[in-house]
């Protein structure tokens, strides 16, 4: 099979799962939630509200009308609109992506480096103890409920650190004079350690044992015998012969993983309150917002299909000896 | 073959069922990782079990002021509500259990069945099946539980059925692949030569050599369903009526208990989950270890690597 015909498979394979996730998601809050009106619980939600509401999103229709109504929206990027606010979802979701993806990305950043390091200290000095207390504190981490790690965070480490705990900025930042850029940013960050040290916590266990058994593999390897009959140092042996052979399948599981990370951020940003995609959801889950939910629920479907797609074609483009 | 071939030739799997079962039975005495899992659920399995002649009253009864730190009447102390926290982990213990044992039996059972008739049937069936699992598998599991979790109501079947309903995936592929290699040995075929039909086959043939690697694999699936389920419950949408140790974590957070200093109410129930999560994991991995031997090497699982030597890839080829 060519290369072309690879990368066309996939994304026919993308193509199509979105379209699966599409009607998922139609069918799961259209016809199963029964009305999503009636459910709703807001202070201005009278019956008279409800039925103009009903008439409004098309609820009166037939479920084939509304399923071609919701189709036509989409591909408007038309998500509906909020049942409490009345705003698009695109408006009411955007800043909460906005505040995620800086987290997400500095926690996988944590995971990636710490699971790094772990996994070629264990590979390195397999069989010893620093194996066993990398790998079974890898273990130790995976199994703990993240919303509950980031409860031990507030509880043990925010303290010590002096990191807030809460929120994404300082309400009394800026009150007392004008806060300069760097402050803003540095605030940011602050807000932004905790959140994202727990979930990188919680994932780093996962890539410590990969980045182990792909090391172990490599320097298993003919070219790092001959490395180390030349007489490289074991850094030289490690570093540059060994992991970067090892990094390949370590590129494909981030890329991979990513699509969960950001659904599994929802209980972490609860627990700090951190305004994210997350916080939205549970918000929206409290609040009975349907189309918040349902246009948070295809976001994070979306991106996952997209990091496996990515994934995918990343594999491709690193290692062509992949066929199928 | 078929000349040799008797009814009573279709009879000896049953050595071979035994030493699989007798070789399960040996590794994971031998695995010190399986015996300390083991001891661990056992342990936890015991207070579920025996939870009800354990506690003289509902966990919940207010017996103290609110978040009485650890003292001498009560052993870890008071929760925001003012009841004792150990009587209200041990009656968390069976809800969590249940919910981690039932939905993985679920999963289990749609997964064995979806791989068993993938494997067994190929074809169309397979193609059908696996493009199910292919969209099932894309689909984030987390958002997905909470959105039917919220669309459906708090109970607590309702939690354990979308679980179950979650996690059947990669079970299926496992025993798809499992299946597909067990359908092609000789004595599968034999039995099929002297007339065995798919039922037979299926139920007496390929299930027994498949249901141990079921099993691990049902063990790993129970840490994945009590993990969701303090998930769920974390967000509001547990079965309100019930306590479980997703429920004690919740409650620890909504009743403040950071302000409140109360260690001892968010720290309990987060490490029973952590621990009875560990137990299942080892068990599980060391069981899939056993029956996979495949596995062994290059696998993600935490066991200490034989030193290979460095010749000796060159031998073995």
């Amino acid at each position: 099979m060519t290369g072309f015909d690879y990368v066309g498979k996939r994304v026919l394979f993308a193509a199509l799962t979105v379209f699966v996730a599409i009607t998922l998601n139609f069918v799961l809050f259209r016809t199963l939630s029964g009305d999503a009106l009636s459910a709703l619980r807001c202070r201005q939600c009278t019956a008279q509200f409800k039925e103009y509401q009903r008439h409004e999103l098309g609820l009166d229709k037939s479920k084939w009308v509304q399923y071609r109504m919701y189709l036509a929206d989409l591909s408007h990027g038309n998500l509906g609109k909020s049942l409490r606010s009345e705003q698009s979802v695109t408006n009411e979701l955007w800043p909460s992506i906005k505040n995620t993806i800086p987290m997400v990305a500095l926690g996988t950043f944590f995971s990636i480096v710490l699971g790094i390091i772990v996994g070629v200290i264990t590979a390195w000095r397999r069989g010893t103890f620093v194996d066993r207390a990398g790998l079974y504190s890898g273990l130790g981490f995976y199994s703990m409920p993240p919303q509950w790690l980031g409860l031990l965070m507030v509880l043990f480490v925010a303290g010590a650190l002096g990191l807030p705990t809460s929120g994404i900025k300082d309400p009394t930042l800026g009150i007392l004079g004008d806060a300069s850029t760097w402050d803003v940013l540095v605030d940011r960050l602050r807000h932004m350690v905790l959140p994202a040290l727990t979930l990188g916590l919680v994932l780093y266990g996962e890539y410590a044992l990969i980045v182990r058994s792909s090391m172990l593999e490599t320097l298993g390897e003919d070219y790092v015998l001959t490395a180390r009959a030349k007489g490289l140092s074991n850094w030289a042996i490690v570093w540059r012969h060994g992991l970067r052979n090892a990094l390949l399948p370590i590129v494909t599981l981030v890329a991979l993983s990513l699509g969960y990370v950001i659904a599994g951020t929802i209980t972490i940003e609860y627990v700090f309150s951190y305004p994210g995609v997350g916080l939205a959801v549970v918000e929206a889950i409290d609040q009975r917002d349907y189309p918040i939910l349902q246009g948070a629920f295809l976001l994070l479907t979306l991106s996952v299909i997209v990091f496996n797609l990515v994934a995918d074609l990343l594999y491709f483009k690193l290692d062509p000896r992949v066929q199928t | 073959m078929s000349a040799t071939a008797n009814p009573a030739a279709v009879e000896d799997v049953q050595p071979a069922i035994e030493s699989r079962k007798g070789l399960l039975r040996r590794e994971l005495l031998r695995n010190p990782q399986a015996i300390f899992g083991l001891t661990i659920l056992g342990i936890f399995v015991l207070i579920a079990l025996l939870s009800p002649v354990l506690l003289s009253q509902d966990p919940k009864t207010k017996v103290g002021s609110v978040f009485e730190p650890p003292g001498s009447a009560h052993v870890l102390g008071t929760d925001g509500g003012g009841a004792d926290m150990l009587a209200l982990l041990v009656g968390g213990a069976p809800v969590s259990l249940i919910v981690g044992f039932a939905a993985a039996a679920v999963s289990a059972l749609i997964g064995g069945a979806v791989g068993l008739l993938s494997g067994f049937f190929g074809g169309k069936t397979d193609v059908a099946l696996m493009r199910l699992t292919d969209y099932v598998i894309v689909i984030p599991d987390v958002p997905l539980m909470i959105v039917v979790a919220a669309l459906f109501g708090r109970s607590l079947t309702n939690i354990i059925l979308i679980i179950g309903a979650i996690y059947w995936t990669t079970t299926a592929r496992l025993i798809r692949a499992q299946v597909k290699s067990v359908r092609e040995r000789v004595y599968v075929k034999r039995a099929r030569a002297l007339g065995a039909g798919n039922t037979r086959l299926i139920g007496r043939h390929i299930l027994p050599q498949v249901a141990p690697l079921l099993i691990a694999n049902t063990v790993l699936l129970v840490a994945y369903a009590i993990f969701a389920e303090t998930f769920i419950t974390f967000l509001g949408l547990g079965d309100p009526s019930l306590v479980s140790w997703g429920r004690l974590i919740e409650n620890a957070f909504t009743d403040d208990a950071i302000l409140n200093n109360a260690w001892w109410a968010i720290v309990t129930p987060g490490l029973c989950v952590t621990i009875v999560i560990l137990g299942c994991t080892m068990t599980g991995q060391a069981m899939e270890d056993a029956l996979n031997p495949r596995l062994r090497v290059g696998h993600l699982s935490v066991k200490r690597f034989r030193l290979r030597p460095l010749a000796g890839r060159l031998d073995s080829e």
